[in-house]
């Protein structure tokens, strides 16, 4: 019976019903929202503020004359691929892999310490790295230990910090993935290369790595969106200062939208912002596709 | 499938509260509060208990925002924008009364201020910090506040300048911070914030001082114009430069936002800094119950007016901010929320906040209070500065050129551009913001 089947087929996706209608209202919503707001030129305050004008693509030709807005996209895809696909995930698979080999004591320490800086709440982990790298802060006594003279680090070098920063904080969610996907792998498969002859490099290359590739695809498409949206701590550590010096897009954004109160030129950004994280996403998906064995 | 919509949607409308009732007699009321500035809360806490006395079966709902000031007034933007998060009484900057009058979120005053008697005691100059464009007005002003250098008397008697400091031109307060400098080599000599890191600070505590005693202006009023290309403006950045490169200020790196802290609560009090330039609220940390108790500032502290350039009339430079209270446009009650603002205004409250926050009286009644004068040694001579102070441009492009300007000071003062670059590429910058023909050449 057509009728009955069709019932039964419709209330086969009830259960999912209330995530849809979720994700609709509090993602796609503000996503379309900030799509549409970037084609006016909404304001904060002034004349614009409540009734704003339809200006089309204006918003989008303006970022392509500022000259903020390429250095912005570079620091960007630098912070990204700095933080999370070189530095939270190699050193997160590393640190997974060490830590099989170590003794209990020192792989629970390091554990531990590693997922305290993830615990943080962002605010707090800013601040933390603030008082690290600032003038009088942690590194520079240290390093004045050893006589080595007095850098300031958020204002000479404030990429590297705040990379080094989002490292030290995100670090922990790529170990915890790598922990499990090791532990998925078969010890029959390491050991029968191992009887053969392989070194642990060789093992780590060819058996170890192709066997997880399937949880570093997923891990680097979540690091990387994550690392795309990292606003709080760069702003609390160098307000994408010194001269725009680490004002990645998500800075940028929120330097237009609230301090000069250009909502619509802010969101224009934003807007980019999510079609950047659309192409890293799209680029990992073909990988994870590819790949399967 | 439609009908599961529909259910959702009346679960979810269900959810949010539902409309109070329309005999609510509630006034909410939004300003700053922070670790350093409280005085402002406790004026409200005091016109709180003293209107909920007055008028039975009214609550005074305070709602204090802990922010610094620029996101002060995005989180209060963020309110406003929406009639239902819109608070009935809020604290308004000054800069910012008529780009919001023109967004609609103030509600005009007029009539209601002809039928309130104190009215008439605030001063002139004042009230017109809350009139809009149309002339009308929208807000009552709080307290106002001016510029001038504030130095150390220990640091400069050390170096043997004679005292009471007075520079009569740029030229002298390089002299003055050169002998400070020889004697003193641990010292900064003379401290004036430039570049992105220390926002407004930059601007109204530095650079305007310098540029608006050169004869020349940010905006052109009758013309309402963006004055480019000035020999003043020029000017005002070599002098920067200098002081910066012969190693008179803080090394760049210092002029984080925090470092206002350093200055009131670490280098003047430790005599390590010679001079700043600062507001008149500089009392008001150093104070009893300040951030920075230093009971030893009256005699230790002096006060000089910034000069002008090579000392032409009127020979002192100042600036003036200052905030207002408004009420919002859409409130349901807009009689009950302006009575509030008269009470939170009132002699006895705008006298006890004007004291604890070391402003400047608007009201002649408490100008005039022995309380306000005896509130701390500086008083009379910051006050005094009124006669000379500016305000700034106050239209909705106004932040976006206060960048342009940090940016050409901050461009300056590491090195990285020479003055004239860096004046080029702030003309630049203000034509690609404002146009070109909203620019003239002076």
């Amino acid at each position: 019976m057509p009728a009955n089947h069709r019932t039964r087929h419709v209330l086969r996706y009830l259960p999912v019903l209330p995530a849809v209608v979720l994700l609709l209202v509090f993602l796609a919503g503000p996503v379309l929202w900030a799509f549409h707001a970037s084609l006016t030129n909404a304001g904060l305050t002034g004349r614009h503020a409540r009734n704003p004008e339809w200006v089309g693509l204006d918003n989008y030709q303006r970022l392509l004359q500022d000259p903020v807005f390429p250095l912005s996209l570079a620091l960007t895809v630098l912070f990204v691929a700095g933080s999370a696909i070189l530095g939270q995930n190699v050193l997160g698979l590393a640190l997974a892999v060490l830590m099989r080999r170590a003794r209990p004591v020192v792989s629970a320490t390091v554990g531990t310490a590693v997922v305290a800086a993830w615990v943080l709440p962002e605010i707090v982990a800013g601040f933390a790295a603030y008082a690290f790298f600032s003038r009088d802060g942690t590194l520079n006594q240290l390093l004045g230990r050893f006589g080595l003279g007095e850098t300031d680090w958020l204002y000479a070098l404030p990429m590297v910090a705040v990379v080094v920063a989002n490292v030290w904080r995100g670090t922990a969610f790529s170990m915890l993935v790598y922990r499990a996907a090791l532990n998925g792998v078969p010890a029959e498969l390491t050991e029968a290369a191992q009887m053969d002859g392989a070194g642990a490099w060789q093992r780590l290359a060819f058996i170890t790595l192709p066997v997880i590739r399937g949880s570093i695809a997923t891990n680097l498409m979540l690091v990387t969106l994550q690392t795309l949206a990292v606003f709080t701590l760069i702003w609390v550590m160098t307000a994408g200062g010194p001269a725009n010096a680490s004002t990645t897009l998500p800075v940028l954004a929120y330097q237009e939208a609230f301090k000069f109160g250009d909502i619509g030129y802010g969101t224009a950004v934003a807007s980019i912002l999510i079609l950047v994280g659309g192409v890293f996403g799209a680029a990992y998906l073909r990988l994870l596709k590819e790949q399967r064995p | 499938m439609v009908s599961l919509l529909a259910a959702a949607v009346l679960v979810l409308t269900a959810c949010t509260p539902a409309d109070p009732a329309s005999g609510n007699r509630t006034i909410k009321v939004a300003y700053q509060k922070t670790d350093s500035f409280t005085a402002l809360d406790t004026m409200f806490q005091d016109a709180k208990r003293e209107f909920e006395a007055a008028n039975q079966g009214v609550r005074v709902e305070l709602q204090p925002i802990q922010a610094n000031d620029d996101d002060y007034g995005t989180k209060l933007a963020l309110a406003l924008r929406s009639p239902s998060t819109a608070p009935d009484v809020f604290y308004e900057d000054t800069f910012k009364v008529r780009s919001d009058v023109d967004a609609g979120y103030l509600l005009n005053l007029d009539s209601r201020l002809q039928g309130w008697g104190d009215w008439t005691r605030f001063d002139a100059g004042a009230k017109e910090a809350g009139k809009a464009n149309d002339g009308g007005t929208y807000a009552v002003p709080l307290g106002t506040d001016t510029r001038a250098i504030w130095y150390n008397r220990k640091v400069f008697e050390a170096a043997g300048v004679a005292l009471p400091w007075r520079p009569s031109s740029w030229q002298d307060i390089l002299d003055t911070a050169r002998k400070i400098k020889t004697s003193e080599p641990d010292v900064i000599p003379f401290n004036m914030y430039a570049g992105k890191g220390t926002g407004e600070g930059t601007v109204m505590q530095g650079f305007y001082e310098l540029l608006y005693g050169t004869g020349t202006s940010l905006y052109d009023q009758d013309s309402k114009k963006w004055v480019v290309g000035s020999a003043g403006f020029k000017d005002s950045l070599t002098f920067l430069e200098t002081l910066y490169k012969d190693n008179l200020a803080v090394p760049p790196a210092e002029l984080d936002p925090n470092v206002w802290k350093k200055v009131f609560g670490g280098w003047f009090p430790k005599a390590k800094l010679g001079a700043t330039v600062e507001g008149s609220y500089a009392p008001s940390f150093w104070q009893k119950g300040g951030s920075y108790e230093w009971p030893g500032y009256g005699e230790d502290m002096g006060v000089a007016p910034f000069p002008t350039q090579n000392g032409a009339a009127p020979g002192a430079v100042s600036m003036s901010g200052g905030w207002t209270l408004a009420v919002g446009a859409e409130t349901k009650q807009p009689d009950l929320a302006f009575n509030f603002l008269t009470t939170a205004l009132n002699a006895k409250n705008s006298l006890a906040f004007t004291v604890a926050s070391s402003q400047i009286a608007v009201r002649t009644d408490v100008a005039a209070d022995p309380g306000y004068q005896s509130a701390n040694p500086f008083v009379k001579d910051v006050s005094g500065l009124v006669a000379v102070t500016r305000f700034r441009p106050a239209t909705s492009d106004y932040p976006r050129i206060s960048a342009a300007v940090q940016e050409a000071t901050e461009a300056v003062i590491t090195g990285s551009r020479t003055p004239e670059q860096a004046a080029a590429d702030y003309d630049t910058a203000v034509a690609g913001i404002v146009g070109g023909d909203k620019t003239i050449r002076k």
